[in-house]
C-alpha cells in the first residue's frame, strides 16, 4: 500500500465517511417505508374504495376546430353538434340485459348492438364503445327518458364538420377522415391518437395545424354506475384558429354554375398579388358526405366516375395549352429577335414543312399578318414560322420563365407540375431525337406540352400586371378564436417574365384585340363598359390526321378541350381568369362565356345574387 | 491466482442472494404486468427478461475472473469508448418516443447511457483514489472530476434522457461527497448555486419553466404526469396489508397504470402483494445496499473503497427515486427500478455493478 495514502486517509477515516452514507441510506429507506405504510395501511381503505370501480377516470375534451371563411368573412365551414350513443361495458353490467332494454326502448336492432359491443370487447372494458353515431333527436329523447334503466349508457356530444355550401369549392376546402396508423407514425400530428379526425385533403389538410386546436381533458370521479360524481381537475381545450381564404364564395358559385354539367375548371386570381378569388373544379363532391366516414357505395361512385370528381382539376389535371400557348411563343419570338413588331408572314391556310402539311385552323388562310394580328386571330401558320425559327429549347426557356412546367406552389397537395418539353427531355424519355416538325406543333401548344389551369391563370395574371409572376395564395389570414391575427397572407413574387416592356405591350395589344377587335376570335364576349383581354385555345384530344369528320360524328369524349384565359379591365386588370372545359370543343364558344360571366360577377357584383347555403333553403334544389 | 482459495472464501453470498431474490420478484411482477396488457406489443416480455437475467449472470460471473484492479488501469479506455458510443448514439442512434437512446449492435440494441454510469464511477474512483486527503478537495482539484462527469452528462442530456443524466450526476456527487469536499469550498459552491439559480430561472423560456414546474409538481399536469401519479397511488394504496393477489391487481389489469413494465412496476407489485410484499422488496434492496457499503468498509485500498461506494450509490439512487416517484414523493422522472423493471441494458448494468462489488470483496486481502 502506498505510504502517502495511509498518512492522508486511513481506514478509520473511510469508516467514518461510510457512517455518513449509512445514515443517509437508512433515513431514505425509513421515509420510503413510512410512506408505504401510510398509503397501504393508513389510507389503504380509501384507496381500495377508489380502485374498486376505478373511480378516477380521464375524459378528453375535444377542441372546437377552427372555422373556414371566405374573403368577405362568409362562413364556409363550421361545426355542428352531434350526439353519439355510447356505452362503457364495465358500467353497463350485465351488458346483455342493458342492451335488451336499450333495444326494447328505442327500437334499435339488438343484433347490431351486440355485434358492435362484441367487436370492441378486445379493448379495455373501461373504454367507451360507440353504439350509434350522430343519432337523431327522437332517439336522443328516447335514451334520455330511460336513462336510469340503462346503466353505463350515455349520450356523448361531439362536434362534426359542416360545409355550408355543400359541394361548392369541395376540392379546395377538402374533407376530414380518421387518422390512420401511417399518419400517426409520421409524428406530424402531435397530440393526435387513433380515432381522431384530421384533414385529409384540401385546406382542411394543409391548414390542419391551424384548425386543430389543443385537446383538453378532465379527471372525474364516477360512481359504480359510471355516472359522474364530481370533476376533480380540468384542463380546458384550446380552440383551433379560423382560416380566412382569399376565395370569394360569390364568385366561386358563379364559376361553378357556369361550368354546369361539364367537366372542367375555372381559376380566378387577383393579378396584383396572386390571391386566388375562385378555384372551381367540376364535377365535384360534397365534403359533408365524408363527415363521420363516407359510405362505401358513395366512395365507389366517386372513384368510379370517369369524370374524376375527386380530382381538383385546377391543379391536378393537365391539358395541352393549345393556342393559349401562342402568348409564350410570341413573347419568346419577340425577345429572341426572331420576329419584331413589323415581321409579317403569309398564311395560305397551311404550311408545308418536310414532307407534311401543317394546317391553320382557318382553312381559307389569314393572308398577311403581323404578330398582333396573328395573336388576335390565332393564326397557326404565323406561329409555325416562329416555332421553326426559335426551336424547342429556346421556347421552353420562356415557357419556364412564364411559370409553366413547375408547380405554382399554391399550397395544396397533389399539384401537378405539368410538362414543358425540350430536345434533351425527349431524348432522355423516349431515346429519340427531337424532330424539326415538332417545333411547329409545340409552338401552337400541342405536342408534349401540358399545363394546369392554375399555371395558366398565373401566367395570364402576369401578362395583365405587366410581367410579375406571383405565387398563388389561398389563405388571406389566420385568426385565433378571440380574433387575434396569428398570420397574415403575403404576396410572394416568384419572378418576372423575361421580356422587355415593349414586347410585353405588343402581346397585350394582341390579347386586347382578341376580344375588342372585329376580327378577334373572342369578340362575342365583349362586355359593356369593361375592356377584356384574353386568348382562346382549342386543345386536340387526339390527332385527326387531316380527315376531319363532321363535328356531330365525333364522340363526346373525343371532342376538343376548350380554353380561355383572360384579364380585365385591359388597362389595369383587377381579375385574371383561366377556364378549361373538357370536350367543350371551341375556346371561343364554350370557355370564353364562362370567363366573361366570372369577370362580370367580380367587376359588377351588383348583378349577381348572394349565394345561398345549402341547408338554409330546404326546398332549394338545383338552381338554374 | 484464479484458483486462490481465498477468493472463494471471501465470496459475498449475500449480495448474490439479494440479487436473485430481486430478480425473481421482478420476473413474477413483470409476468403480471404483461398479462394485464391486452396489447400484443408487450407479450413475452417476461420471457425476454429471463434471458436477460441469464445473460446478466454470465456477465457477472465473467467479471469475477478478472481482478477489479485491472479496471483501474483500463478505466480511461472504457470511459473513452463510452463517450464515443454516446456521440454515436446522437449521430446514428435509434430514436423512440422523442429521444435517441439506442445503438444497434447487430441484433442487439445497446443503451450506452446505462454503461456511462459505471464508466463515470470507474473514472472518478481512479482519480479520487490517487488524490484523496483528509483535508477534502478544494475547488481547483474538483475541475477534473467535473469534466469527467460533465462530458457524458451533457451527451445524455442531448438525447434527451434526463433521468439517466441526473443519475450520472448523483453518482458523481455521492462519490465526491464521500471523499470529502473541503469545508470552505463546499460552502462556496452551495452559496454560488443559491445565487445562480434564480438568475438562470429568470432567463429560461416560459415553456421551459412550465416543464420544470410540472416536473416538481405533477399536479400541474392533471392529464399526464399528475394522472399517472394518482393512479399509481391508488394502485399501491389499494394493495393494503396483504395485497389483492397474484394477477388480481385491478389497476394493473385494466391498463390504468402507465409504463407498467418499466417505471411503474413497483405499483403493480405493491397492489398485488400488498404492504407485506412491498416491504420484502424494500428489505431486499436495503440489504443489497448495506452489503454494498460493507464491501467498501472491508476493502483495504482506496480504489476499491471509492468504487464500491459509487456503485452502491448508483443502486441506492435508482431505488430511492423510482419508488419515491411512484409513491408521489418525488418528481416524475423516467428511472427504472433495478433488477425489477423491464429493460436489458439497465439489467446488464446492474448485474455488472453487483459483479464488481463481489469482485472487490473477493480480493479484499490482495494488495499489489
Amino acid at each position: 500500500m502506498p505510504q502517502h495514502f495511509l498518512k492522508t486517509a486511513d481506514a478509520d477515516w473511510y469508516r467514518r465517511r461510510l457512517n455518513g452514507a449509512l445514515v443517509l441510506v437508512l433515513t431514505a429507506f425509513l421515509v420510503l417505508g413510512l410512506r408505504l405504510f401510510h398509503l397501504q395501511v393508513v389510507q389503504g381503505e380509501e384507496y381500495r374504495r377508489l380502485s374498486e370501480n376505478n373511480c378516477i377516470r380521464l375524459q378528453g375534451i375535444d377542441p372546437p376546430r377552427g372555422q373556414i371563411l371566405d374573403r368577405q368573412r362568409l362562413l364556409l365551414v363550421d361545426n355542428r353538434p352531434s350526439f353519439n350513443l355510447v356505452m362503457v361495458p364495465r358500467d353497463a353490467k350485465p351488458v346483455e340485459a342493458t342492451l335488451e332494454r336499450l333495444a326494447a326502448g328505442t327500437g334499435l336492432d339488438l343484433g347490431e348492438l351486440r355485434d358492435t359491443t362484441e367487436r370492441a370487447r378486445a379493448k379495455s372494458a373501461y373504454r367507451p364503445v360507440v353504439l350509434r353515431s350522430d343519432i337523431d333527436r327522437d332517439l336522443l329523447a328516447a335514451v334520455e327518458a330511460r336513462r336510469y334503466d340503462l346503466p353505463g349508457v350515455t349520450v356523448e356530444v361531439k362536434a362534426l364538420r359542416r360545409y355550408a355550401y355543400g359541394d361548392s369549392a369541395g376540392h379546395l376546402l377538402g374533407y376530414m377522415g380518421e387518422i390512420n396508423t401511417d399518419e400517426l407514425g409520421t409524428g406530424r400530428y402531435p397530440g393526435c391518437r387513433s380515432g381522431d379526425s384530421i384533414g385529409k385533403f384540401g385546406i382542411e389538410k394543409t391548414c390542419e395545424h391551424f384548425l386543430r386546436g389543443e385537446r383538453g381533458g378532465r379527471q372525474v370521479e364516477v360512481d359504480a354506475r359510471g355516472q359522474m360524481i364530481r370533476v376533480l381537475k380540468t384542463v380546458d381545450a384550446v380552440p383551433g384558429h379560423n382560416v380566412l381564404l382569399t376565395i370569394d364564395q360569390r364568385l366561386q358559385a358563379v364559376a361553378e354554375q357556369c361550368l354546369g354539367d361539364h367537366a372542367g375548371a375555372v381559376v380566378a386570381v387577383d393579378p396584383d398579388n396572386g390571391e386566388v378569388l375562385a378555384m372551381a373544379s367540376r364535377p365535384g363532391f360534397d365534403p359533408n358526405a365524408f363527415v363521420g366516414g363516407i359510405k362505401r357505395q358513395d366512395w365507389q361512385a366517386l372513384v368510379g366516375n370517369p369524370l374524376r370528381p375527386m380530382e381538383n382539376k385546377a391543379i391536378q389535371a393537365t391539358y395541352p395549352p393549345a393556342s393559349t400557348y401562342k402568348i409564350v411563343a410570341a413573347l419568346a419570338g419577340l425577345q429572341e429577335g426572331v420576329i419584331n413588331s413589323r415581321s409579317e408572314f403569309f398564311c395560305p391556310g397551311a404550311l408545308r414543312f418536310g414532307d407534311r402539311s401543317y394546317r391553320c385552323w382557318r382553312r381559307g388562310g389569314h393572308g398577311n399578318l403581323n404578330v398582333v394580328e396573328a395573336l388576335s386571330q390565332s393564326c397557326d401558320v404565323f406561329f409555325y414560322h416562329v416555332g421553326i425559327k426559335l426551336g424547342v429549347d429556346r421556347l421552353a426557356r420562356y415557357a419556364r420563365g412564364c411559370g409553366l412546367g413547375a408547380a405554382t406552389e399554391v399550397g395544396l397537395d397533389h399539384e401537378d407540375p405539368g410538362l414543358i418539353p425540350t430536345a434533351a427531355w425527349k431524348k432522355g424519355r423516349f431515346g429519340v431525337p427531337w424532330q424539326g416538325g415538332e417545333n411547329l406543333s409545340v409552338a401552337i401548344g400541342q405536342g408534349y406540352n401540358l399545363v394546369t389551369p392554375m399555371q395558366m391563370a398565373m401566367l395570364i395574371a402576369a401578362i395583365g400586371n405587366g410581367g410579375t409572376l406571383y405565387q398563388p395564395q389561398l389563405v388571406r389570414a389566420v385568426e385565433a378564436a378571440d380574433g387575434r391575427v396569428v398570420q397574415n397572407g403575403q404576396a410572394t413574387v416568384k419572378g418576372r417574365i423575361p421580356v422587355s416592356p415593349g414586347h410585353m405591350a405588343l402581346v397585350r395589344e394582341g390579347l386586347w384585340r382578341v376580344v375588342q377587335s372585329e376580327r378577334g376570335t373572342a369578340k362575342g364576349i365583349r362586355l359593356a363598359g369593361i375592356d377584356v383581354s384574353g386568348k382562346t385555345g382549342t386543345a386536340q384530344v387526339f390527332s385527326r390526321k387531316g380527315e376531319r369528320g363532321r363535328d356531330d360524328q365525333v364522340a363526346d369524349h373525343l371532342k376538343d378541350h376548350a380554353w380561355f384565359v383572360a384579364y380585365a379591365p385591359s388597362q389595369a386588370p383587377r381579375i385574371a381568369v383561366a377556364v378549361i372545359i373538357e370536350h367543350g370543343e371551341h375556346g371561343s364558344s364554350a370557355a370564353a362565356p364562362v370567363a366573361r360571366a366570372v369577370i362580370q360577377a367580380y367587376l359588377a357584383p351588383e348583378t349577381i345574387p348572394e349565394p345561398a347555403p345549402v341547408d338554409a333553403s330546404e326546398a332549394g334544389g338545383d338552381e338554374e | 491466482m484464479m484458483f486462490d482459495r481465498r477468493l472463494a472464501k471471501n465470496f459475498h453470498w449475500g449480495l448474490l442472494a439479494a440479487t436473485l431474490v430481486l430478480a425473481a420478484m421482478g420476473v413474477v411482477t413483470l409476468y403480471s404486468a404483461v398479462n394485464a396488457d391486452p396489447g400484443a406489443s408487450s407479450s413475452g416480455l417476461h420471457f425476454k427478461q429471463m434471458i436477460w437475467y441469464l445473460m446478466g449472470l454470465g456477465v457477472m460471473t465473467a467479471s469475477f475472473l478478472v481482478n477489479y484492479k485491472t479496471l483501474e488501469r483500463w478505466a480511461p479506455v472504457l470511459y473513452s469508448l463510452c463517450v464515443i458510443m454516446l456521440v454515436a448514439v446522437l449521430v446514428a442512434g435509434r430514436a423512440a418516443g422523442g429521444s435517441r437512446r439506442w445503438l444497434a449492435l447487430g441484433p442487439l440494441f445497446l443503451q450506452p447511457s446505462e454503461l456511462a454510469k459505471i464508466a463515470v464511477a470507474l473514472m472518478l474512483a481512479r482519480h479520487y483514489a490517487k488524490e484523496v486527503t483528509t483535508r477534502g478537495f478544494v475547488l481547483r482539484e474538483l475541475i477534473w472530476p467535473m469534466a469527467i462527469t460533465g462530458l457524458p452528462f451533457l451527451l445524455i442530456v442531448r438525447q434527451p434522457d434526463l433521468g439517466t443524466a441526473m443519475l450520472v450526476m448523483l453518482i458523481a456527487l455521492s462519490m465526491t461527497l464521500f471523499v470529502k469536499i473541503e469545508r470552505r469550498t463546499a460552502i462556496g459552491i452551495f452559496g454560488f448555486g443559491a445565487v445562480a439559480l434564480p438568475v438562470v430561472w429568470h432567463f429560461l423560456k416560459e415553456y421551459q419553466k412550465q416543464r420544470i414546474l410540472t416536473f416538481l409538481d405533477p399536479d400541474r399536469d392533471p392529464l399526464g404526469a399528475g394522472y399517472h401519479i394518482i393512479q399509481s397511488k391508488i394502485a399501491i394504496g389499494s394493495g393494503m396489508l396483504s395485497g389483492k393477489g397474484f394477477l388480481k391487481g385491478t389497476q394493473n389489469t385494466l391498463s390504468f397504470l402507465p409504463e407498467q413494465h418499466t417505471d411503474f412496476i413497483f405499483s403493480v407489485l405493491a397492489e398485488e402483494w400488498g404492504f407485506a410484499g412491498a416491504v420484502l422488496l424494500l428489505v431486499a434492496f436495503l440489504l443489497l445496499i448495506l452489503w454494498g457499503l460493507s464491501v467498501a468498509a472491508e476493502s483495504r485500498e482506496p480504489f476499491g473503497i471509492i468504487l464500491a461506494v459509487g456503485l452502491t450509490a448508483m443502486i441506492f439512487w435508482h431505488v430511492a427515486i423510482n419508488i419515491g416517484m411512484v409513491m408521489g414523493l418525488m418528481p416524475v422522472v423516467g428511472v427504472p427500478l433495478p433488477f425489477v423493471s423491464y429493460g436489458g441494458s439497465s439489467l446488464m448494468t446492474n448485474m455488472l455493478c453487483v459483479g464488481i462489488l463481489i469482485n472487490i470483496r473477493m480480493r479484499r486481502f490482495m494488495t499489489e
